[in-house]
């Protein structure tokens, strides 16, 4: 119990009030800290919601949500998040951008004027890890895709949180673009002892990055199966290319279909 | 605003091809606005002439010059006079504009009360108000800057909920999850992301305001373009009346080139990333 992180316990989330949308419901599952753990499941199943379950942003109807050994009851400022679409503010530059949640977060918020120098530079180092060294005066509309995805990286990532939660952040990108992504990804996670959970639809990615991988049934979803990925640390982009990886990625996409079918035939 | 975009030189970044420079050669679409205007004056000129139109249903270009400089101090104090009246009743178009478009992009229940009303409001033809506001005011500037807010307020109220209520959900999300409260919203994103839109609106609510104090001038005023226009026109003097219309013309195209710059030097941040609404 002490170890997780993150408790999620028999939870329902229920949108718009009794008779609206069952996101999901018996949902259970646990990351221990430091894990990289993936979600994945047919769309519309409650992956989104199960991220804002964590981060505080919606409180279930049903069930408790633990999270840093307390129940969570509104948001929880030790966890960053990235979605899909960077939203970089166009008026900021990219390191104004990136110091934004310093300004949100009560404990940091009074330290920001006094020791602005510090987190500029906390900043800068993290433009670098993600591969944005010297971008930090760039406006988000002067930065590529791949660009303004790293750089929201780094906004998730300058308050220290104790867990980043990634909501198909890659979603977006090319293909290699993506790959090198997975890579900063990698990197860091290897570096720091943040944990990350990661709802994605790419197969491929959650196999390559996570440790865990929860599998999510249709709507109303829950948890219908948890692999362990067994690949050693680090991993190189080669691993993609084994058998076994195959086999995973293989797996997780019948059970993807099977749910979808089962969905389908429900609402026939 | 905390950094506008044109307070740094912006470097093209690496995938940004650099355009070579442009020949030097006669700048035909700088050019273009005065080329037309000189044009629409010719043909005018040349048809008043060709079909000998009389001056009483549509006096030739040279005419109007005449009379403006033949009238020039009536159409001087009259021009300032609308002028006044406009600019003020603009400037509560924009505090009030301003004030009602964060209050109904603050809340979904105060947009969902006051957005019906306003539509309401909107749709009433102005000049059917100016009566009551000389009941209220009586003749004279009151109901023309009273009349000039009315109408120029609108757009600016829409124009701010708009930007408030285009926030992304993601960008909420990613706040509210750092425990922002609604104001942190509103000051980090909500007002520097609804300024392009409120600055967009000033061109069309300065070219509004003329129209609605206009319009009361020519019910119910002792001053202004709008009088002027109308004595003139029980006077036949038609030339006189034109070149109210073209002081008019003056005025609003100087105000709306006013506006456009100051949305420009304010918000050019907005049309270099591509958020700016289409206008
Ligand atoms: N704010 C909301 N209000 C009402 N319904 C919602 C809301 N957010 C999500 N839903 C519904 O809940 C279900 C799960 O959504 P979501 O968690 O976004 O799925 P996923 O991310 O797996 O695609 C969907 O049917 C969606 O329509
Ligand atoms: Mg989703």
């Amino acid at each position: 119990m002490t170890s997780h992180l993150v408790t999620i316990d028999n939870v329902d989330m229920r949108y718009g009030g009794p008779g609206g949308t069952l996101a999901v419901s018996g949902l259970t599952l646990h990351v221990d800290k430091g894990e990289f753990t993936a979600v994945v499941g047919p769309s519309g199943c409650g992956k989104s919601t199960l991220m804002k379950l964590v981060t505080g942003l919606h409180i279930p109807q049903v069930g408790a949500i633990t999270v840093a050994g307390k129940e969570v009851t509104e948001p929880v400022s030790i966890v960053g998040m990235a979605f899909q679409n960077p939203t970089l503010l166009p008026w900021r530059t990219t390191l104004d951008n990136i110091l934004l949640p310093l300004e949100i977060v009560q404990r940091h918020r009074r330290r920001l004027r006094a020791n602005k120098a510090e987190y500029v530079e906390k900043a800068e180092h993290l433009l670098e890890t993600v591969g944005l060294k010297g971008f930090g005066d760039k406006y988000p509309w002067q930065l590529s895709g791949g660009m303004q995805q790293r750089a929201n990286l780094c906004r998730a990532l300058i308050h220290e949180p104790d867990l980043l939660m990634l909501d198909e952040p890659f979603g977006a990108l090319d293909a290699f673009t993506r790959e090198e992504l997975w890579c900063v990804i990698r990197d860091l996670h290897h570096e720091t002892d943040v944990t990350i959970q990661l709802v994605t639809h790419d197969l491929r990615e959650a196999v390559f990055l996570a440790d865990r991988i929860f599998v999510m049934s249709a709507r109303p979803g829950r948890i219908i199966d948890t692999h362990s990925v067994p690949f050693e640390r680090p991993r190189d982009l080669e691993v993609m290319y084994t058998a076994e990886f195959t086999d995973l990625v293989h797996d997780l996409r019948g059970q993807i279909a099977q749910a979808r079918t089962e969905q389908l035939e429900a609402a026939q | 605003m905390s950094a506008p975009a044109d307070s740094k030189p912006a470097e093209p970044v690496a995938e940004v091809v650099a355009t070579p420079p442009a020949p030097r050669q006669f700048p035909w679409i700088k050019a273009a606005p005065w080329l037309y205007t000189i044009a629409l004056f010719v043909i005018w000129e040349a048809s008043v002439h060709l079909f000998a139109l009389p001056q009483y249903v549509l006096p030739a270009p040279s005419v109007i010059l005449g009379a403006i400089i033949q009238y020039w101090p009536t159409i001087w104090t009259n021009s300032v006079q609308t002028l006044y009246t406009t600019l003020v009743g603009f400037a509560m178009a924009v505090a009030g504009g301003l004030a009602l478009g964060l209050l109904v992009g603050w809340s979904r229940f105060i947009y969902a009360g006051l957005y019906p009303l306003m539509i309401g409001f909107n749709a009433i033809p102005k000049v059917a108000v100016v009566p009551i506001l000389v009941i209220w005011f009586g003749i004279g500037d009151v109901p023309a800057i009273l009349t000039a807010f009315l109408i120029a307020f609108f757009p600016i109220v829409v124009n701010v909920a708009t930007g408030l209520a285009t926030i992304e959900p993601e960008m909420e999300d990613v706040l509210r999850a750092l425990g922002a409260k609604k104001m942190d919203v509103m000051l980090k994103v909500g007002i520097p992301r609804s300024m392009p839109y409120f600055f967009g609106s000033l061109k069309i609510a300065i070219t509004l305001a003329f129209v609605g104090s206009v319009i009361s001038e020519t019910i119910a005023a002792n001053s202004g373009l709008g009088h002027m226009m109308l004595a003139a026109q029980s006077q036949f003097n038609v030339p006189l009346v034109f070149a109210g219309l073209i002081m008019l013309a003056i005025e609003g195209i100087a105000m709306y080139a006013l506006m456009a710059w100051i949305e420009q030097r304010t918000t050019g941040w907005a049309h270099r990333s591509g958020m700016a609404q289409g206008n």
